[in-house]
């Protein structure tokens, strides 16, 4: 459905986009993620017909972006990361004048309306001047007014943005129910754990590029390099810590004799791990617990940007 | 399709505009500003004659007066209404959700500059009234009253989509609003000072023999001012082609000239409105 191909956008000699190549089945739920500045509303802005890229193209149901916007145009409905709404406008004329502006007939408008307002729960707001809605009820008109024209995809640039918990569920749930229609939905974040829960897969996109993709799962494979181990042992401590020394893939040892415990990361697979604890054991060095850290989505985006941002 | 009348822009843009009392006050001052022009000029002329009563060859001079008044009101609020069309919603952020709907570019714009036009015929037809009054005391022909109008119209077009033109190029409304009242200025001012300028350099090189450059007479006809004297007034009229030695009338170049700069800034506001999406 999504189709990117070597997407480049450069601002002068700054390069926001760097040859993203980006592959999305219709049907899913894409999650962008990536930290301030790494260039998910350029690529949205792209896709959206609103930007040029420097270089590259992008593919919506298989219409350039580049060869056939107007095209493009019908196939897509776009939440901007910012957005403003008219004020003196009350939310159904809101809608009725995207509607009108997509080429929709007045009867076709006012049975799309009143259908869009349930969907995001506004009926009862339906003659409320919308500049007077609260932040999270914009937010939700604006998603209804991206669905105006039914399109085939959805681009939100960090819809979740600014909201309580509370609508932040209620959006998800928005999601949920066109997830269920069919639609194919790009959604941008810089929490990766909220994405996680919302989305079937994933792309992680650190300055202008895709360092990682695919289900959560695979992320966290793709990302996660080294494990933290939590091993408690008893008797002579220092021993212990000789013999993890000597394994190659153990780093960052850390010694809590109170505690009996002893932290290490480690970078081997489970066959090699299995092994190296064979063999501790057998070298009378007595282990009565294993546990692994449990990283977090967050703790390794976290730590995957910080990296990549270094160097 | 009746899709070309059915201008979504347009229709939002009215319901705006005339749903909050911004406009009706707008009308109201408008109105206001005419009937003691109008009243001024009664009082003044009865009393400095002293006789009391309005004369008709008053009247007519009165209509003019009031015809360029009204021109001068239509180049001062036209700017006003559409300097901000582009770049207003680019600042309220609705810019983009707009461009990403399958409208036209011409659309967008047309829809901008129509309903600016609408509001301003609003204004000149409420003014009717006032206007009647005096033309009913007689001088001048329903002909000259239609053709004073329409170039009414033209100059709203023209300047409208100036401000057009600005308010898609320019990131911010002010700049796009000091920049259209710039060409206004221009247009009403300027050229009426080159006017003299020419009329007193031509008559020093010319020796006093009366004859006026072709471009001294290009400054009188795309003056407005210049072009409602012509127009109501047979003596102005004919005194400047004599001078000029030139048969044309200066309606003519006038909109030719007006007709182009609509032309001219439509299209360039329609190419600039969307990205090029080809062009990185
Ligand atoms: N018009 C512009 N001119 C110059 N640089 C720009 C422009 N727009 C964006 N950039 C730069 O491009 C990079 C990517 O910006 P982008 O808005 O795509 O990031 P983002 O991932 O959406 O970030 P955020 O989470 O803050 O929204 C940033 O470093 C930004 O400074
Ligand atoms: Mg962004």
């Amino acid at each position: 459905m999504i189709d990117i191909q070597g997407l480049t956008k450069k601002y002068g000699s700054f390069t926001a986009l760097d040859h993203l190549d980006l592959k999305i089945e219709e049907g899913v739920v894409f999650g962008f993620v990536g930290a301030n500045g790494a260039g998910k509303s350029t690529t949205f802005s792209i896709l959206s017909t609103l930007l040029a890229p420097t270089s590259g193209n992008a593919y919506v149901n298989g219409i350039s972006v580049i060869e056939n916007p107007v095209a493009v145009r019908r196939q897509l409905g776009y939440m901007p990361d910012f957005f403003g709404v008219y004020d003196q406008l009350k939310a159904d004329e809101y809608l009725d004048f995207y509607a009108a502006s997509y080429g929709l007939s007045a009867a076709e408008r006012a049975t799309i309306i009143p259908e869009l307002l349930e969907l995001v729960n506004l009926t009862d707001k339906r003659y409320s001047y919308v500049d007077l809605l609260s932040r999270g009820m914009k937010q939700r008109l604006c998603l209804a007014r991206a669905l105006i024209h039914d399109p085939k995809v959805l681009i939100l640039d960090e819809p979740a943005s600014g909201l309580d918990p509370r609508a932040r569920t209620e959006m998800r749930d928005i999601l949920k129910h066109l997830k269920s229609m069919g639609k194919t939905i790009l959604i941008s974040s810089h929490i990766l754990p909220e994405l996680a829960e919302m989305c079937d897969e994933l792309g992680v996109l650190d300055n202008g590029k895709l360092i990682a993709q695919g289900n959560v799962a695979a992320i966290q494979a793709q990302l996660q390099a080294d494990k933290e181990l939590i091993v408690k042992v008893l008797g002579d401590l220092h021993k212990a810590v000789a013999f993890f020394e000597e394994d190659p893939y153990i780093t960052s040892i850390e010694a809590f004799p109170e505690k009996e415990t002893i932290t290490f990361l480690y970078r081997g697979t489970k066959e090699q791990q299995i092994q190296m604890l064979k063999q501790a054991l057998l070298a009378d060095i007595l282990i009565y617990s294993v546990n692994e850290e449990e990283k977090d989505l967050e703790d390794i985006f976290m730590s995957i940007t910080k990296g990549a941002g270094e160097s | 399709m009746n899709q070309k009348l059915n201008n979504p822009v347009l229709m939002k843009e009215l319901k705006l505009r005339f749903r909050f009392f911004k406009s009706i006050t707008g009308i109201m001052f408008y109105l206001g500003a005419m009937c003691i022009f109008v009243v001024g000029f009664l009082m003044i002329t009865t009393q400095f004659t002293g006789s009391g009563y309005f004369r008709p060859n008053q009247s007519y001079y009165l209509f003019i007066m009031l015809s360029v008044l009204q021109m001068a009101l239509v180049m001062f609020i036209t700017p006003g209404l559409t300097a901000g069309a582009i770049s207003s919603e680019r600042e309220k952020q609705t810019l983009n959700m707009l461009l990403m709907t399958t409208q036209s570019s011409w659309q967008i714009i047309l829809g901008k500059l129509m309903s600016s036009i609408a509001f301003l015929g609003l204004l000149l037809v409420a003014g009717l009234p006032i206007y009647s009054i005096v033309f009913l005391f007689g001088g001048v022909s329903p002909v000259q009253l239609i053709t004073i109008f329409f170039f009414y119209f033209i100059t709203m077009l023209a300047i409208g989509s100036i401000g057009i033109f600005f308010s898609t190029y320019t990131k911010r409304t002010i700049t796009s609003v000091i920049a259209t009242y710039g060409s206004m200025v221009f247009l009403g001012g300027f050229t009426a000072f080159f006017f003299y300028v020419g009329i007193i350099v031509d008559q020093t090189i010319m020796m006093g023999a009366g004859a006026l450059s072709p471009l001294t007479y290009f400054w009188a006809s795309i003056n407005p001012g210049a072009l409602v004297l012509s127009i109501l007034s047979g003596d102005i009229a004919g005194e400047l082609y004599d001078l000029a030695g030139i048969e044309v009338p200066l309606w003519i170049p006038y909109l030719i000239f007006y007709l182009a700069i609509t032309v001219i800034a439509l299209w360039l506001s329609v190419r600039k409105l969307r990205v090029n999406m080809k062009r990185g």
